[in-house]
C-alpha cells in the first residue's frame, strides 16, 4: 500500500496550487460562500462574477486542466489522479471548476459517444466553453429515476422533447441540458430512456426559478414544450439511458470538492484557537475539542473514499459501492461541519452576509442551510445505503 | 498512491486465515475462556512453527524482517477468528520495545526467544490511576548500586502469568513534567518481590495486578536510556494502538459477514429480514465503518513504516475503531435479536471484546484529546 502522491504528482500538485493561488481574486474569500457538501450556493455567485468565472474556466482549458483523466487520443492525459488533484486545489481555495461538464458529460462521451459527438463536443468541454445543468429528476422521479415522464419521440432527424424537469442547478446560467427522457415509454423501465442533449437556447425551454432554504437562487424547473433536438445529440445506444446515467456516476464523484473539506476544518480549528469565549479560548473547551477531532477523523474518512475511488478509476476498475460509500459519507459530513461550526459560533452562527458581525462572512449561516440539500440530492443517504446493501452485501430487494 | 495488499500479504492474509479456521476454532476460543491460562501452548507452538512471533524481528535475531503493515495484515487476522493468548503483548508489548529501545546485546539476548515461540513477554505500564499517559506512572525504581529497586502496583497487565519477562515503566526521577523521569526496565518474572493477582475481567483475557515489592533489577536490564522511557513507550503505545485497530477491524468484519449471512437466512413476516431496509441500513452503516477503520488503520500502519510520525494517525484509527467496533457489535445483536444474546452464540465473543479493545491502549474518548492535540488545539 502507498498513501502518497508519487514525486511526480506533488510536482503537478505544486504547479497547480501555484496557479490557482495566482488567480484567486483579492477580495474572493469575502465573497463566495460555498460550502464543502452542499449544492445551493454556487450558481448565484457565478452570474455576479460571471465573467471571471468563464474567464477561469478557459484558463483551465488552455492547460489542459478540465480533461486529465481522458485518454490522449481527445486531448487529455490518462490520469484521474491528476485531474482529482486539480479539482481537490481548485474546491480548497473556492475556485470555479469544470462542474457537470468535466465531472459528467465529458467522460460519459468519452467512453460511448460516437466519434462524430467526441470531435464536436470534446474540445469544448475539455476547454471550459461548453457548460451542461444535470436534467434527471422531475417531480415524481427523485430517488426513483425510472419513474420519469420527459418524452423524446424521435421525428425524422430529430427528437421531439416534452415534460418537466426540477431541481435543475444552474439551468438558468447553463446552456445544455445532459437529459434523461423516456425514448420507449412502453418498455421495461430501464429499457425505456436514453440520454440526450438538449440546447436549452431552443425555441420551448421555459427555465423558473425555485429559490432554496437558504434564499439562493440555483435550482430551477424547466419545461420542454416540442422542443427539438438533432439526433447527433444522442449520447451513446438509444435505450440505454439508464446504463449511460449509471456509467457517468462513477466519474460524477470525482468533482465532490475535496480541498473545501480540508479548507473548512482548517478554519473552524483557527477559529477555535483564536476566538476567546468567556475569558478562555474556545479551543480549551472539552466539547470543541472532541467535536473538532471528530470531524477531524471523518474528513481524513471522507478523503480515504475519494482516493481511493480515484485511484480504482485509474486502474479502470468501476468504483461503485466505493462511490456510494463516498456520496454518503461526504454529504452527510458537510452537514455534520455545518452543525459543528453552528455550535463552535455560537450566537455568530446565525448571522447571514453582509453583517460586519458575521464570522466568514455568513458562510456558516448559509452552510448550515445549503449544506441540508447534500444527503438528498443524487440519490439521498437511505438510497446509498440501499445500493450498500443491496449490491455491495448482496441482501435481498425490500 | 496504491490501496492493495502486495502478492506476499495476500498469501500472508490467506495462510493466517486458513491456518485460523483449522487450529483456532471457537470450540476453543470458548474453552480456553474456562481454563486457567487462557492459553494453549500447542497453538503456540504451531504459530511458532509458522513464523508468527518473529514477523517483525529482524532476520539476524532469527526473524523475518517483515513490516509493520505485514503484522497489522496478520492481527487483523486474528481479530477476525478471535486468537487467545499472549501473542499480542509478547510480540508488540516485548518484541516492538526491544527492537526500538533496546542494547545490541539485548537484542541478541531476547528478540531470537521471541521470535523462536520461546519467550512470553509483557508490559506493564498502566496503574491504578488507569491511564495511558506518563503522568499516571508512579511505580517507584530506586537505585542502589548496581541495582534498581521497583516498588509500586501495575494494573491492567495482560498475561504476566505467562510472561517470562515484564517490561516496566518506572518513575526513577520526580519532575515538574511527568514525561520527565521515566525509565523502562526489564523485568524477570521470577524475580522475588513480585507478585501477581489475577482480574476477572469482561472479556475473559488474562489481565493482572501486579505488585512489586522491592523487586532488584540488574542496572544491565534498563531497557533504553534512564529518565528517558517516555518517548519509547510513546512509540509503543502508538504501535500498539494501531495494532489493537487492526483485531478490533478483523472482529468488525467479522461481525458484518455473521450478520449478513444470518439476515439472508432468517426468516420473519415470510421473507428474509436482509430485506427490510431497516436491517440492511444497519448493514450498510456497519459497512461504511468498516471502510474508515480500514483506511484509518491502513494510513497509521503505512506511516510507521514510512518512519514517519504517526501518532496523530494513529489516534484517529483507535478514536474511530473503538467506538465503530462497538457501534457494530450492538448493530450486530440487533440483527440477530434473541439467539446472539445468549452464551452458546458466537456474538457474545466478538461484543466483549470489541468494549475492552476499545479501553486498551486509550478509549475513544482519550484518543479524541489526543487528535485535537494533534490538530494544534
Amino acid at each position: 500500500m502507498n498513501f502518497d502522491f508519487t514525486d511526480e504528482e506533488k510536482k503537478f500538485r505544486e504547479e497547480v496550487e501555484e496557479f490557482v493561488k495566482s488567480q484567486v481574486p483579492p477580495d474572493w474569500d469575502d465573497k463566495v460562500v460555498y460550502w464543502p457538501g452542499g449544492y445551493g450556493t454556487n450558481p448565484e455567485m457565478e452570474i455576479e462574477y460571471q465573467d471571471f468565472c468563464k474567464d477561469f474556466l478557459k484558463k483551465l482549458g488552455q492547460k489542459g486542466w478540465m480533461s486529465l483523466g481522458w485518454p490522449e487520443k481527445y486531448g487529455g492525459r490518462n490520469s484521474w489522479m491528476k485531474q482529482a488533484i486539480v479539482n481537490d486545489v481548485l474546491s480548497y481555495y473556492r475556485m470555479p471548476a469544470g462542474g457537470i461538464a468535466a465531472s459528467i458529460s465529458g467522460p460519459s462521451i468519452v467512453v460511448v459517444g460516437s466519434e462524430e459527438m467526441k470531435q464536436e463536443w470534446l474540445p469544448k468541454i475539455a476547454g471550459g466553453e461548453a457548460g451542461f445543468w444535470l436534467a434527471y429528476s422531475e417531480p415524481n422521479a427523485g430517488s426513483d429515476l425510472g419513474s420519469i415522464k420527459t418524452t423524446a419521440v424521435e421525428d425524422g432527424d430529430e427528437f421531439v422533447v416534452n415534460g418537466q424537469k426540477i431541481w435543475s442547478s444552474g439551468a438558468h446560467v447553463t446552456r445544455y441540458a445532459w437529459m434523461l427522457a423516456k425514448t420507449d415509454p412502453k418498455a421495461r423501465k430501464h429499457q425505456s430512456a436514453s440520454l440526450i442533449i438538449v440546447d436549452c437556447e431552443s425555441p420551448g425551454v421555459t427555465v423558473r426559478p425555485i429559490i432554496n432554504i437558504a434564499g439562493k437562487h440555483s435550482f430551477n424547473e424547466v419545461y420542454f414544450d416540442d422542443v427539438r433536438v438533432p439526433k447527433k445529440n444522442l449520447v451513446g445506444e438509444l435505450h440505454k439511458g439508464f446504463y449511460n446515467v449509471m456509467l457517468a456516476l462513477q466519474f460524477e464523484r470525482l468533482a465532490v470538492g475535496s480541498g473545501l473539506f480540508r479548507r473548512v476544518l482548517e478554519e473552524l480549528v483557527d477559529y477555535a484557537k483564536t476566538t476567546v469565549n468567556n475569558g478562555k479560548p474556545l479551543a480549551k473547551d472539552p466539547e470543541v475539542r472532541r467535536k473538532l477531532a471528530s470531524i477531524a477523523i471523518e474528513v481524513e474518512v471522507f478523503l480515504g473514499f475519494y482516493w481511493r475511488s480515484v485511484w480504482m478509476l485509474d486502474r479502470g476498475q468501476v468504483p461503485e459501492l466505493e462511490a456510494s460509500g463516498l456520496k454518503l459519507c461526504f454529504t452527510e459530513l458537510g452537514r455534520n461541519m455545518a452543525g459543528l461550526a453552528m455550535d463552535i459560533l455560537g450566537l455568530y452562527g446565525q448571522l447571514d452576509q453582509g453583517s460586519k458581525w458575521a464570522p466568514f462572512n455568513g458562510r456558516v449561516c448559509l452552510g448550515y442551510l445549503d449544506s441540508i440539500s447534500g444527503p438528498i440530492g443524487a440519490g439521498t443517504s437511505e438510497v446509498q445505503r440501499n445500493i450498500i446493501a443491496t449490491r455491495g452485501l448482496g441482501l435481498p430487494r425490500g | 498512491m496504491d490501496f492493495e495488499l502486495s502478492e506476499e500479504q495476500k498469501i500472508l492474509k490467506k495462510t493466517a486465515r486458513d491456518f485460523l479456521k483449522k487450529e483456532c476454532p471457537k470450540e476453543l476460543v470458548r474453552g480456553l475462556e474456562e481454563t486457567e491460562t487462557g492459553h494453549s501452548p500447542e497453538l503456540w507452538r504451531k504459530m511458532a512453527e509458522l513464523g508468527w512471533m518473529g514477523l517483525i524481528v529482524p532476520e539476524e535475531y532469527g526473524g523475518s524482517g517483515f513490516s509493520f503493515m505485514d503484522l497489522v495484515i496478520l492481527l487483523e487476522e486474528m481479530g477476525c477468528n478471535i486468537c487467545p493468548g499472549p501473542f499480542f503483548s509478547t510480540v508488540i508489548l516485548g518484541a516492538l520495545p526491544l527492537m526500538t529501545a533496546g542494547s545490541p546485546d539485548q537484542q541478541a539476548a531476547y528478540l531470537p526467544g521471541i521470535a523462536g515461540g520461546e519467550a512470553i513477554w509483557t508490559l506493564a505500564l498502566t496503574e491504578p490511576a488507569g491511564r495511558y499517559d506518563a503522568s499516571g506512572i508512579r511505580l517507584r525504581a530506586v537505585q542502589e548500586g548496581d541495582e534498581y529497586l521497583l516498588s509500586g502496583t501495575k494494573l491492567f497487565v495482560p498475561d504476566a502469568h505467562l510472561a517470562q519477562y515484564i517490561i516496566c515503566a518506572a518513575r526513577t526521577t520526580d519532575s515538574p513534567e511527568p514525561e520527565e523521569g521515566l525509565t523502562l526496565f526489564i523485568v524477570d518474572a521470577q524475580a522475588p518481590g513480585l507478585s501477581l493477582t489475577p482480574l476477572k475481567t469482561l472479556a475473559r483475557d488474562r489481565q493482572f495486578d501486579v505488585l512489586f515489592n522491592r523487586v532488584r533489577v540488574p542496572k544491565a536490564s534498563v531497557l533504553g536510556k534512564v529518565d528517558k522511557g517516555w518517548p519509547v513507550l510513546k512509540d509503543i503505545l502508538d504501535k500498539a494502538a494501531v495494532a489493537k485497530c487492526a483485531e478490533m477491524l478483523g472482529g468488525s468484519q467479522a461481525v458484518l459477514d455473521l450478520a449478513v449471512q444470518y439476515s439472508k437466512e432468517r426468516t420473519q413476516f415470510e421473507r428474509p429480514i436482509g430485506s427490510f431496509q431497516a436491517v440492511q441500513h444497519h448493514l450498510a452503516n456497519m459497512w461504511m465503518d468498516i471502510f474508515a477503520v480500514g483506511h484509518l488503520t491502513y494510513k497509521a500502519a503505512w506511516m510507521i513504516d514510512q518512519g514517519r510520525p504517526a501518532g496523530q494517525e494513529a489516534a484517529m484509527a483507535k478514536a474511530k475503531a473503538g467506538e465503530a467496533y462497538r457501534r457494530i457489535t450492538i448493530l450486530g445483536h440487533q440483527i440477530f435479536g434473541g439467539i446472539g444474546f445468549t452464551m452458546e452464540h458466537d456474538m457474545h465473543l466478538y461484543h466483549r471484546r470489541s468494549a475492552a479493545e476499545d479501553l486498551a491502549f486509550g478509549p475513544s474518548g482519550f484518543q479524541l484529546e489526543q487528535t485535537a492535540q494533534g490538530l494544534g488545539l
